[in-house]
């Protein structure tokens, strides 16, 4: 067994492979803000909170209408989506023409409001939420213990990810969405409903946010602060990829993944800031993030 | 003009010193301060601001002409929006007690300002034993629990039954360091070993990496030095990882009764732990409980709740002896000249560096088969005398008892 910078090599693939596993989730939050951003031009601050009540209507319909994690993978974001489709007909769709700064502000409020309510009922210790027993138990790999919920974790969301990217990259509808963004009066013109293509792709952003919530529910015990953790870090991310970029956001939401779980192992103190400390570095060499486009 | 102002100052110094008045402000004002929003809301937080309420009205303080209000603030777990808090309360507000406080950083940010300013402090959710070892203050009592009792609770436990390699998980603050600290030593005083260590960011939400490098290490007991959503989170993961069935086990060094709710008892059977208090150990708990639970979301008390009901009906009791809250010395003074008595804690001491000293228990979490009802989680395993269970005077180096 060889060694690097005095770490054992099996201890430091154990380590690679859980900042990918962490990397997963920050790839699915970030492309959800991504797809919001580069859409619909809002920085939505109130994806910490959808994302924390996609794992809530997991841990309800388990405990309430006995229905289990698959069930729950498909319901919850449909319905957190929906939610999202009523925010935006009801509150975000009367400030696309001012400033980014409203748009964070009225989400990042929301987001606020949100988590304030199911503080007041759930509590912040959190509520338990069990692994499901298909995915229960885990492979022993030689260099570490890799649970099998874990595993499904990365390999849903990289399907996840490229799916999402394909369709808005390579497809019609994506071609749609992103010559409505570009000039939407022209498209309109071709005949496209284009503000309810606008709606439903806050929607689906917001489903992505969801579905990544009912994911972690198994792993993270279902908080009404989960969200809050993780969102700051998620939108580095999305800033570190360049605002906007879908495959940007993969991409760096896996690789700072990685870097995260690199400095667990070398230097733990500062594994909260080191992805701070990128986004520093990145913003002052490309101010567009690494897969931006300058405006 | 002048005259009048003269006069106005005259009729202030006869009113502030006739009998109706030994109050500052005519009102003795509580502060609860604690985590209102965060990851130790449930251990302390609202249920705080509650227990203080009724151990104002059980002491009758209205019926025997005092006034007593209590206000309560969040301090986000950052010592300098606590630092700001009780500046405010104290300086614009005419606070008088600052109650609860956990997260040790910002406790000992408070300890001092409560020093410079004479008012009083009295810390139930706070843990680092400092508080009454090299920081102690006159002004302080520090009343529930403390790192080295938790510390010589559950670590000369497992050691003695045979865990003696150890590697600790630590919250990267005040309190994670001293209690880590504090555990090392009853390890090594007892003969069992350190292996390493690991310290992580406060908050955290992902530890499988940490758990990961403590399951390299093969220390027998992995010690959780951090608490509330951290040693949660600790505790689901490590069983995730599959940590205790290839034969190390965990210990939580501090772990609360809300904390085992969260994490359910197929998860947390069979963690031992080290409390004060406990709901279901007697019948007056028990009572507590039972008018406490209903206006609190249905969340039963914590240690830390029950002491913050103990040390505000001490600190009445005091007040109302010396006819004044003015001066926090004098009244910390009082509160351990006399020895303390109440129904959730029974009777006890406050010694010369501020420490309450009372029993400390060490439960074990019932298997789900024999919790009969919500909240039956603990089995008392061992009493820790009141003499035994906290730091020796002479070894704390409080410089108020050196003199």
């Amino acid at each position: 067994m060889f060694e690097i910078f005095g770490i054992p090599s099996q201890a430091l693939f154990g380590q690679l492979l859980l900042g990918l596993i962490n990397g997963s989730f920050y790839a699915l939050l970030s492309l959800g803000l991504a797809v919001i951003f580069g859409m619909l031009n809002i920085i939505n601050f109130a994806h910490g909170a959808q994302y924390m009540m996609g794992a809530f209507v997991a841990y309800f319909l388990l405990n309430y209408a006995g229905l289990n994690y698959w069930v729950a993978l498909i319901v919850a974001p449909l319905a957190i989506g929906a939610f999202g489709v009523l925010i935006e007909r009801t509150l975000l769709k009367w400030i696309y023409r001012l400033d980014h700064l409203y748009g964070l502000l009225l989400t990042f409020g929301l987001a606020l409001i949100i988590e304030g309510v199911f503080r007041n009922y759930f509590g912040s210790s959190g509520l338990p939420y069990r692994v499901p027993e298909l995915l229960q138990g885990g492979q022993n790999l030689g260099f570490m213990f890799l649970p099998n919920y874990r595993a499904w974790v990365v390999v849903f969301s990289l399907v996840v990810c490229l799916t999402t990217w394909f369709v808005i990259e390579r497809t019609k509808l994506g071609s749609y969405l992103r010559a409505a963004t570009e000039n939407p009066a022209l498209v309109r013109a071709f005949g496209i409903n284009v503000p309810r293509m606008i709606t439903l792709t806050y929607g689906f952003g917001v489903a992505l946010a969801a579905l990544a919530g009912v994911m972690a529910a198994p792993i993270y015990n279902v908080s009404p602060q989960m969200g809050a953790h993780l969102i700051i870090v998620v939108f580095a991310v999305v800033v570190i990829g360049g605002m906007g970029s879908i495959m940007g956001a993969i991409v760096t939401g896996f690789g700072l993944g990685l870097i995260e779980g690199l400095t667990k192992v070398f230097f733990p103190e500062a594994s909260n800031t080191v992805i701070f400390i990128i986004m520093a570095i990145v913003l002052l060499i490309r101010p567009a993030g690494l897969f931006g486009r300058s405006a | 003009m002048k005259v009048l102002g003269n006069l106005a100052v005259l009729s202030a110094i006869l009113v502030s010193s006739s009998a109706f008045a030994q109050y500052t402000d005519g009102v003795i004002k509580i502060g609860v301060m604690n985590d209102m929003s965060g990851t130790y809301s449930d251990l302390s937080g609202q249920g705080s601001v509650l227990a203080a309420r009724m151990a104002v009205e059980d002491f009758g303080a209205a019926a025997k002409g005092m006034k007593v209000e209590i206000v309560g603030a969040d301090h986000q777990n950052k010592p300098d929006v606590g630092s700001n808090v009780v500046r405010t309360w104290i300086d614009r507000d005419q606070v008088d007690l600052i109650v609860d406080v956990p997260t040790s950083s910002v406790a000992l940010a408070v300890n001092e300002i409560v020093r410079d300013k004479n008012k009083v402090f009295l810390v139930s959710g706070a843990a680092a034993s400092d508080l009454t070892g090299a920081k102690c203050s006159p002004n302080t009592v520090h009343w529930t629990y403390d790192t080295w009792a938790l510390a010589n609770g559950t670590g000369t436990a497992l050691v003695k039954s045979g865990s003696n390699t150890w590697f600790f998980l630590t919250a990267d603050y005040a309190f994670g360091h001293a209690l880590e600290r504090d555990t090392a030593a009853v390890v090594e005083k007892n003969g069992g070993k350190v292996l390493g260590k690991v310290r992580h960011p406060f908050p955290g939400t992902d530890f499988s990496s940490f758990l990961l490098q403590a399951q390299g290490s093969k220390a027998k007991i992995i010690g959780l030095a951090n608490a509330g959503s951290d040693t949660i989170n600790s505790i689901k993961q490590a069983s995730e990882f599959g940590i205790v069935q290839g034969g190390q086990n965990l210990a939580a060094l501090l772990a609360f009764i809300t904390d085992v709710h969260a994490l359910g008892l197929q998860t947390a059977q069979g963690l031992i732990m080290t409390e004060s208090w406990y709901w279901d150990l007697n019948d007056a708990n028990r009572e507590f409980a039972k008018k406490f639970a209903p206006q609190n979301r249905g969340v039963h008390p914590t240690m830390v709740h029950a002491g913050v009901y103990s040390a505000v009906t001490h600190y009445l009791k005091a007040v109302e002896e010396l006819k004044s809250d003015a001066d926090g010395k004098a009244v910390v003074a009082k509160m351990k000249a006399t020895p303390t008595d109440d129904k959730l804690f029974g009777k006890g001491e406050i010694r010369a560096d501020g420490r309450k000293i009372h029993p400390m228990y060490l439960f074990e979490v019932k298997k789900p088969s024999e919790s009969k009802a919500p909240w039956d989680y603990y089995k008392l395993r061992a009493t820790i005398p009141a003499e035994q269970a906290f730091r020796p005077l002479k070894d704390g180096g409080c410089p108020l008892v050196s003199g």
